[in-house]
C-alpha cells in the first residue's frame, strides 16, 4: 500500500505519521506542500502541527496551497484522505469536511489521553475494528467542532460522524467532551466517506510504551481494508 | 547623540566602567558603541559578577563532549549519539510581560540547542510564582502556562517534566527557566567559532525589528514601581518562523557548508558576532544596510541592539551563498550576506557609507568586568526541638490532606495538560513522575531529564541547599531508573551588589560544585540571573538544576505508580526525623526557621547506585524518591498514580510517627518489589550497607495506618487534585 503525508510550513507531527504509516506496512512518501502533483497513493494524510503558525485561522492558508488541489481532486475521485489534528482544520477549510472547528471551550491547549466511540463502521477506515470504543490522544487548542443545524441534520441523516468523545464505556456525555465539541463530534467524514477528519492522533498510540496502543489496532485495520 | 558619563550611566554602566571603555578606545564612543558596550558588559551578557565563582564548578568528565562556554553543554550518550542540553532564565521580561516573556525564553533555548546542530527532543521548565494570594499571581501564572505552551507546541517538541511553586518572595520577580534536551550526531556538532578570512557572514531567520532593544540590560537591573515602563524591552516571538528556521538549520547542516553558527539571543547581533569573532580570534565587519528589517529607517544603535527573535548569524564557507539561500528559501526566511571575517580582530561596522563602530573584539570580551563583589558567610541555623505538645493534637490524615493540597506539592496536572508532551511520538513517561523520559529516536536507549530546585532550603543555608539540588536531580533520574549522566544550572539569585545575596550566590555554588563533583554529575551548561530584586527585596536562592540521564534499555524504565496488590513497599535510606524547614514545619506548625535536612553525599551516591542495581536486576516494580512532604506524602501520589492503596505496617520507630511520615532527611526513595523477591532485594540492600525499612503492603484503594488512621485513595486523589484546578477557575 502507498501512503503520501503532506509537510506543510509548521507541520509537526508528519514524521511521526511517517513512522506510523511505515510501522504498519505502508510505503510512505513524505510530499511537499509547494509540489503540484500526488505520488500515486492509496492513502494520502494531513499531519497534525501549526501550518503557517496557525495564523489567520487554522488551516486555512494551508488550505490554499499549491498540493491542495490535488488533494481536493484526489478526494472528489474517491481517494482516500485522512486529515488528524491540524489536518482536521485543513480539510475543514479546503470544504472536503462539512463543518468549522473553533477554539477548545475552556480556552486552554488540552493534551490527554480520550475514550472515542466509533459512530459508524461502513467505511474503509473503521470497517472489521472489533472495539466499540478506542482510547486515543488529543494535543489542540482548536478542536472544538461546530456547525449549523441544517448542517448537522445532514450530516446525522448520512451518518457521517466518526467518532464521538466518550468515557471507557462508550457513554457519549458532556462531561467526557474535552473541548466543547457538538455532539462531542471527535472526527467526521465526507458523504462519500473516503475523507476521514478528525482531532486525535492514532499515531500517537502505536506502542504501549507510549501513550498506548489502540492506534496500532487502527493502522493495522486500515491498511488490511485497503488491500 | 553626544554621549557622555551621564549617557553611559543611563545605558546601565558604572561609572568607572565608562571611564574604561573610553581608556580601552583611547576615545569617547559614539552611541552604536556605548550601546555595543552597555549590551555586552552588562551582568547578563559578562557573568562579571559571578564568572570568578563559576569557574570552580566541576565541568569535565568521562562523558562531556563540551562543556560551559558553548551555545549549550554536550554529552556522550553511546553510539555516536549525543545529547545537548542548557537551561536558561527569562526572568525578567516574563514578569513584565508574561506571554511573550515565558514564549520567547522557550524559544531562546530551543535556539541555543538547534545552534548546535541537534534536533530539540524534549522541553521542561522551572517556574514560579509569588504567594498564590498576591493580585498579580494567577494571571502572571496563566499567561507564562500559555507562552510556555503557544511556543513549545507550536514547534513541535514535547515538554515533558517540570516544576511549579509558589512563595511570596516571588511576588515582585517571577522566574521562568526554559531547559531543552536536542539529540545530534556525534561528528556533527556545530560551534560558535569562526575561522578562515574573508569567509561571507550571513543572516537568516526573521527581519530585525524594534522590540526587545536593551533587554539584556532590562534583565541585569532591579525591579521598581516604573516597571511597566519596560514592556517594549520585552520581546515578542514567533514560534512558526522558529519551527521554519529550525528545519531550514538543519538542512543545511546535513551538508558542509557552514564554519561556525550562532544564534542571536540576549543583546542579539552585538552578542552573536562578537562572540563567534572572539573565539575565532578574528574580526568582521557588517554592513548594517544589508540587514533585513522589519522597520524603516532604523538606526545602527537599533540594529545592533534588537533582540528580534528567531535570527541566527553563520559564518559560510566561500562559495556555499547559492546552496545556503536555495534552502531559506524554500523554508520562506530572509537571508542576507551580511559581511565577512577579518584579521583586524576588530568588530567593525558600515551604514550609508560610514563608519559607524569600531571597537577592538578582545575590549568587549576579556577586558569586560569581572568583580569579586563582596559576600557573606551564611551560619548553619539551630535545630528547633518539636515540643511533643504542638503535634500530639495533629491527625496524620487531616495534614497529609493539607500537604497533598499544598500549592507546591499538589498535582500541576492543570499546567502540563496544556503543554503537548506527546509529539514526536517518543514521550514514555510524561510529566507528573519524577522525570521526563523519552526514547531516542528509532533506538532502544532513552533520555531521562528532570529540573529541581529548593528555595527554602537555600535560604535556610545557601551551602547545603547547593548541594540538596543536585543531590535531588540526580534521585529523580534514578528513580527512573537513568543513570545521570550531567546537569546544567540556572542560577537565579537577588543582587550581587548585596552581600547577603551574593553570599547566598556563592555558597549555593560552592554547594552545586561540592555535589556535582561527588555525584560524578558535571555542569556542562547554565546561565545565571542576578537582580531577581524589586527595590530592596531579593527573591530566595533559586538555583534550579536540571538533570539528564540515560536509560540504556527503555522497557527497563521505571514509573513511579504502584503496580499490584501484595508487593511490598521499602523505604531506602535512613530517616532521621528531620523536620526543620520540611513543608510539615513550615506550614503545619508554622515554624520557619532552623536548617536544612543535612547533605550526607556518600549516602545519597550509595543509595542511588545501589537502587540502579536492584533496577538492573528487574527487582524494582516501581520507585519514586522521598522529597517535599516526606514518606507519607510519597507514598500517597504512588497510590494516587496507581490507584492502589497501602497497608502501612508501623516500623520500630525510634522516632515520633509523626516525624518519621513528615521529616525530610535526604537520599531516600521509596521502592515497590515482589514479595518473593524480597530475600534478593535486602541481600543487595545489605551487602551495600544501604539503610532500608519495611513500610507496608500494597492494598486495595486505602491507606491504612490504623482503625483510626485511615483513608481512601480517592479522597488523597481529591486533595491532590483540586487545589490548582479550583484556584484558576476562580
Amino acid at each position: 500500500m502507498k501512503s503520501s503525508v503532506i509537510t506543510f510550513p509548521g507541520s509537526n507531527c508528519d514524521r511521526d505519521m511517517d513512522v506510523a504509516l511505515k510501522k504498519f506496512g505502508f510505503k510512505n512518501k513524505m510530499v511537499w506542500h509547494a509540489d503540484a502533483e500526488l505520488p500515486k497513493s492509496d492513502l494520502v494524510v494531513l499531519p497534525g502541527g501549526f501550518s503557517y503558525g496557525d495564523y489567520l485561522r487554522c488551516g486555512s492558508m494551508a488550505s490554499k496551497s499549491k498540493i491542495m488541489q490535488s488533494v481536493i481532486n484526489f478526494a472528489n475521485s474517491g481517494g482516500m484522505v485522512m486529515g488528524i489534528c491540524n489536518g482536521f482544520q485543513i480539510l475543514v477549510e479546503s470544504g472536503l469536511v462539512p463543518g468549522v472547528l473553533l477554539r477548545n471551550k475552556y480556552l486552554e491547549f488540552i493534551c490527554k489521553n480520550v475514550f472515542v466511540k466509533i459512530n459508524d463502521k461502513q467505511n474503509k477506515y473503521f470497517k472489521n475494528v472489533n472495539n466499540e470504543v478506542l482510547e486515543f490522544h488529543i494535543a489542540h487548542n482548536e478542536g472544538n467542532y461546530f456547525c449549523t443545524q441544517d448542517q448537522l441534520k445532514e450530516i446525522e441523516d448520512n451518518n457521517q460522524i466518526a467518532i464521538n468523545y466518550c468515557d471507557e464505556n462508550g457513554k457519549i456525555e458532556d462531561q467526557f467532551n474535552p473541548n466543547g465539541s457538538i455532539k462531542n463530534i471527535a472526527g467526521i467524514f465526507n458523504k462519500e466517506k473516503n475523507v476521514l477528519g478528525m482531532m486525535p492522533h492514532p499515531e500517537r498510540m502505536i506502542d504501549t510504551s507510549l501513550s498506548g496502543e489502540d492506534g496500532s489496532l487502527f493502522f493495522k485495520n486500515l491498511i488490511n481494508n485497503l488491500k | 547623540m553626544i554621549v557622555n558619563e551621564k549617557v553611559a550611566v543611563d545605558h546601565g554602566l558604572k561609572k568607572d566602567e565608562y571611564a574604561k571603555i573610553c581608556e580601552l578606545l583611547k576615545r569617547t564612543p559614539n552611541i552604536t558603541e556605548l550601546g555595543i558596550f552597555s549590551a555586552m558588559w552588562n551582568e547578563h551578557c559578562s557573568y562579571k559578577s559571578s564568572r570568578l565563582h563559576l569557574k570552580n564548578l566541576p565541568t569535565k568528565g568521562k562523558k562531556v563532549i563540551q562543556g560551559p562556554g558553548e551555545n549549550a553543554g554536550v554529552i556522550d550518550i553511546e553510539d555516536n549519539d549525543a545529547i545537548v542540553f542548557k537551561i536558561e532564565s527569562h526572568n525578567h521580561p516574563s514578569f513584565i510581560e508574561p506571554y511573550q516573556g515565558a514564549a520567547t525564553g522557550v524559544g531562546g533555548i530551543m535556539r541555543d540547542v538547534f545552534t548546535m546542530g541537534a534536533r530539540p527532543i524534549a522541553n521542561l521548565n522551572s517556574i514560579h510564582f509569588g504567594s498564590p494570594q498576591h493580585k498579580k499571581t494567577k494571571n502572571l501564572l496563566r499567561g507564562v502556562v500559555h507562552g510556555i505552551g503557544g511556543y513549545g507546541n507550536c514547534m513541535g517538541v514535547p515538554t515533558i517534566a517540570g516544576q511549579t511553586t509558589f512563595d511570596s518572595s516571588y511576588n515582585g520577580n517571577i522566574l521562568v527557566n526554559a531547559m531543552t534536551l536536542g539529540l545530534v550526531k556525534k561528528d556533527k556538532i556545530f560551534y560558535s567559532k569562526a575561522a578562515g578570512l574573508n569567509k561571507p557572514v550571513i543572516y537568516v531567520g526573521s527581519k530585525t525589528g524594534r522590540d526587545g532593544i536593551h533587554g539584556a540590560s532590562m534583565a541585569s537591573a532591579s525591579f521598581d514601581e516604573k516597571i511597566e515602563e519596560k514592556k517594549p524591552t520585552v520581546q515578542v516571538g514567533d514560534p512558526f518562523t522558529e519551527k521554519l528556521l529550525l528545519e531550514a538549520c538543519l538542512e543545511l547542516m546535513a551538508g558542509d557548508s557552514i564554519i561556525a553558527i550562532q544564534d542571536m539571543g540576549a543583546a542579539g547581533l552585538t552578542s552573536s558576532s562578537i562572540e563567534m569573532a572572539s573565539k575565532g580570534n578574528l574580526g568582521i565587519e557588517i554592513n548594517l544596510n544589508k540587514v533585513p528589517c522589519r522597520e524603516a529607517k532604523m538606526t545602527p544603535y537599533e540594529i545592533m541592539l534588537s533582540e528580534s527573535q528567531e535570527r541566527m548569524l553563520i559564518v559560510l564557507e566561500n562559495g556555499k551563498e547559492e546552496h545556503a539561500k536555495k534552502i531559506f528559501d524554500k523554508w520562506n526566511l530572509d537571508f542576507a550576506v551580511i559581511g565577512k571575517t577579518t584579521k583586524s580582530k576588530k568588530i567593525e561596522l558600515y551604514f550609508d557609507e560610514e563608519k559607524v563602530a569600531d571597537i577592538p573584539v578582545n575590549t568587549l570580551v576579556e577586558n569586560s568586568p569581572m568583580y569579586n563583589r563582596k559576600w557573606k558567610k551564611a551560619k548553619l541555623p539551630k535545630k528547633n526541638k518539636i515540643k511533643k505538645e504542638d503535634i500530639k493534637h495533629l491527625k496524620i490524615i487531616d495534614v497529609l490532606k493539607k500537604i497533598l493540597g499544598n500549592p507546591n506539592v499538589c498535582s500541576k496536572e492543570w499546567i502540563w495538560q496544556q503543554y503537548d508532551h506527546t509529539v514526536m511520538g517518543d514521550t514514555i513517561q510524561k510529566p507528573g513522575g519524577d522525570a521526563g523520559v523519552v526514547k531516542v529516536h528509532g533506538t532502544d536507549k532513552a533520555v531521562a531529564a528532570s529540573v529541581d530546585s529548593s528555595a527554602v532550603y537555600c535560604w535556610a543555608h545557601p551551602l547545603t541547599g547547593g548541594k540538596q539540588v543536585v543531590c535531588e536531580s540526580f534521585r529523580n533520574l534514578i528513580a527512573v531508573g537513568a543513570k545521570p549522566v550531567a546537569i546544567t544550572n540556572c542560577l537565579n539569585f537577588g543582587s550581587p551588589e548585596n552581600d547577603e545575596n551574593m553570599g547566598e550566590f556563592v555558597e549555593c555554588v560552592q554547594g552545586i560544585g561540592e555535589a556535582s563533583e561527588y555525584l560524578k554529575f558535571p555542569v556542562v551548561s547554565g546561565n545565571v540571573s542576578f537582580y531577581n530584586q524589586t527595590k530592596d527585596e531579593g527573591i530566595k536562592p533559586t538555583p534550579a538544576i536540571g538533570g539528564v540521564g540515560l536509560i540504556k534499555d527503555y522497557k527497563n524504565m521505571i514509573t513511579m505508580e504502584f503496580k499490584e496488590l501484595d508487593n511490598l513497599v521499602l523505604v531506602i535510606g535512613k530517616t532521621e526525623g528531620h523536620i526543620d524547614q520540611s513543608l510539615f514545619a513550615r506550614n503545619i506548625l508554622d515554624e520557619k526557621n532552623g536548617p536544612p535536612p543535612e547533605v550526607n553525599l556518600f549516602n545519597e551516591k550509595n543509595n542511588g547506585e545501589t537502587l540502579l542495581k536492584l533496577i538492573d536486576n528487574n527487582l524494582i516494580k516501581s520507585a519514586h524518591d522521598v522529597s517535599l512532604g516526606g514518606i507519607i506524602t510519597a507514598v500517597s501520589k504512588m497510590c494516587i498514580k496507581g490507584k492502589k492503596g497501602i497497608n502501612i505496617k508501623k516500623p520500630k520507630f525510634l522516632i515520633n510517627e509523626i516525624e518519621y511520615l513528615f521529616a525530610e532527611d535526604q537520599g531516600r526513595y521509596i521502592i515497590e518489589i515482589n514479595k518473593k523477591n524480597f530475600k534478593k532485594v535486602a541481600d543487595i540492600l545489605n551487602k551495600n550497607a544501604v539503610h532500608f525499612d519495611e513500610l507496608g503492603t500494597i492494598i486495595e484503594n486505602e491507606l491504612y495506618i490504623n482503625e483510626k488512621t485511615k483513608v481512601t485513595i480517592d479522597e488523597l486523589s481529591t486533595s491532590n487534585k483540586s487545589w490548582l484546578v479550583n484556584y484558576m477557575s476562580k
